[in-house]
């Protein structure tokens, strides 16, 4: 399995309950800011891609919570914020 | 508009354990939790001390669905080629009371918040909080779903990102250097499976920290707890180290790369991961911690900064528990004031400096710049594991003498760094 399928497949372990819109997004004219390129290896959800433009884009499905990316990229750059209430991952184990 | 005497953002265990604590003594508490229930958004390693918190929950041990009691402690030195594993156990473990549980959180999380629901706290899942009411240089309620929910105290509980506290300009927010990332799968075992591989008898558990390659030589280790019918893996890495230059590790795959390794494959064969989790963890110990309080609010747990790595023992939930405890005795003695200022409520930092918690941060306050140096993680894996293959190698001819074997490794440069490291050592 490649490595994005694999990830793919641990995370339809996790219960995920779609939120109505993205909670976490890259402000715009931020795509390419040298911030978030690590974010494409470091994103425990593999949450973080970059095109061929090099701009980095940001789907949030998957997405853990976990907050790396408010903490690595900063505010400045990711309008950063929790799911709604009762949506979002949900841990069953924790 | 609704009027609590006390909300409590997140039902985490400083939250539940405020809850818990001040329900018990008739305190009108509103719990506010985003998950579907407790635990929902909660991740551990891990493992739970309970000697520090007993006594301050006297009732609350017996029914606790905790994990296993943890007998076997091992710390692996990853190198790249083999490893070296100090194991440690002892008639002291396995006696009662037990020093320390493996533990799930979104199983300890929800039946926590059953217990302070008994006792009358009322819980709101689902619900965001989305700011703070800042009224006369204060903090008079939350925002949440739209609504107004106002109470003479807010104990903000929100976990590692802290956001209320933020929000209510208790602090900025955090840096890379002083968090680190945690991943973890949860694997199903056969709990007859778990004991054979690890040694254990009935419920007893193991705990196994790792170092070295698991990070590929930058900040952080693997964590292995046995759980009752399953195994807690996992990495935690510094954010700042994953951030530098030159640094191409790819999360997910280093995880996988853990769970390859020779010494974790065979612990987990057969098992089969029943879920993936990441969350971030405080790392910067005392200097990082939140301002603890503002007039109408009180900040406990992970969202005061309050975790602490020593490199054998990584704890921040006892500290989540505790500190919930003594914001809410602070609340109590507010309540008998009938004044909820700053000045009153900076009674649960002098509580917080008479007990373990403050006391902890301030002793191991030198720590996170100790266990931050990189030569733990990136030379004393190979050079140790070295010495280990010059000791027991049997060549074809005859041996070389050992100790000019050894000195081959501990050259007077090699001991004049591992004295400076030592140094820096005794700082703990």
């Amino acid at each position: 399995m490649s490595e994005s399928v694999e990830l793919k497949a641990k995370l339809g372990l996790d219960v995920f309950k779609p939120g109505r819109e993205a909670h976490i997004k890259i402000r715009p004219g931020m795509e390419k800011d040298h911030r978030l390129k690590p974010m494409v290896r470091i994103c425990p959800a593999g949450c973080y891609s970059e095109n061929e433009k090099t701009e980095v884009m940001l789907t949030i499905d998957g997405c853990l919570e976990c907050g790396t990316c408010r903490i690595a990229c900063g505010m400045d750059v990711l309008d950063w914020n929790y799911p709604e209430g009762g949506t979002g991952v949900q841990f069953r184990f924790g | 508009m609704e009027k609590f005497d006390v909300i409590i953002t997140g039902a985490g265990l400083a939250g539940l354990a405020a809850a818990y604590t001040l329900s018990g003594k008739g305190v009108e508490v509103l719990v506010l939790e985003r998950g579907d229930y407790p635990g929902a958004k909660n991740v551990t390693g891990g493992r739970l001390y309970v000697n520090p918190v007993r006594d301050l929950f006297p009732e609350l041990w017996n029914g606790a669905p905790l994990e296993r009691f943890i007998t076997h402690e091992g710390a692996t030195l990853m190198a790249r080629e083999r490893s070296v594993t100090v194991d440690y156990s002892g008639s002291e473990l396995r006696a009662e009371p037990h020093q320390s549980y493996s533990i799930l959180r979104a199983k300890f999380d929800r039946w926590l918040a059953e217990q302070a629901e008994a006792r009358g706290a009322m819980l709101l899942t689902k619900v965001r909080v989305d700011d703070v009411i800042k009224e006369k240089g204060g903090i008079a309620g939350v925002l949440a779903g739209g609504d107004e929910l106002r109470a003479d105290v807010v104990i903000a509980c929100d976990g590692v990102l802290s956001l209320i506290p933020e929000k209510a300009g208790l602090r900025s927010s955090g840096l890379p250097h002083d968090y680190a990332l945690g991943i973890k799968e949860v694997i199903a075992l056969d709990s007859g499976i778990i004991n054979d591989r690890f040694n254990l008898e009935g419920n007893e558990g193991a705990a196994r920290l790792f170092m070295g390659e698991v990070t590929q030589g930058r900040f952080g280790g693997g964590f292995l707890y046995t759980n009752r019918e399953s195994i807690s893996l996992g990495i935690v890495i510094g954010i700042q180290d994953l951030l530098e230059d030159g640094a191409a590790m790819d999360v997910p795959a280093l995880l996988e790369s853990f769970k390859q390794r020779s010494e974790i494959a065979p612990l987990i064969r057969g098992g089969a991961t029943v879920e993936y989790a990441a969350h971030v963890i405080p790392e910067g110990g005392f200097r990082t911690l939140s301002h603890l309080y503002g007039n109408g609010v009180l900040v406990a747990g992970d969202a005061a900064g309050l975790a602490l790595n020593i490199g054998f023992t990584v704890r921040g939930m006892e500290y989540a528990l505790a500190s919930g405890y003594f914001a809410a005795q602070t609340v109590l003695n507010a309540r008998e004031i009938g004044n909820f200022s700053a000045e009153t409520l900076s009674l649960y930092k002098r509580l917080l400096e008479e007990s373990f918690v403050l006391k902890d941060f301030k002793n191991f306050r030198e720590t996170p710049a100790v266990v931050g140096n990189p030569r733990f993680i990136n030379h004393y894996p190979e050079m140790i594991g070295n010495l280990m293959r010059e000791i027991y190698a049997v060549p074809a001819g005859p041996k070389n003498r050992l100790y000019p074997t050894i000195r081959k490794h501990l050259t007077l440069s090699e001991m004049w760094s591992e004295f400076k490291d030592l140094r820096e050592v005794m700082k703990i």
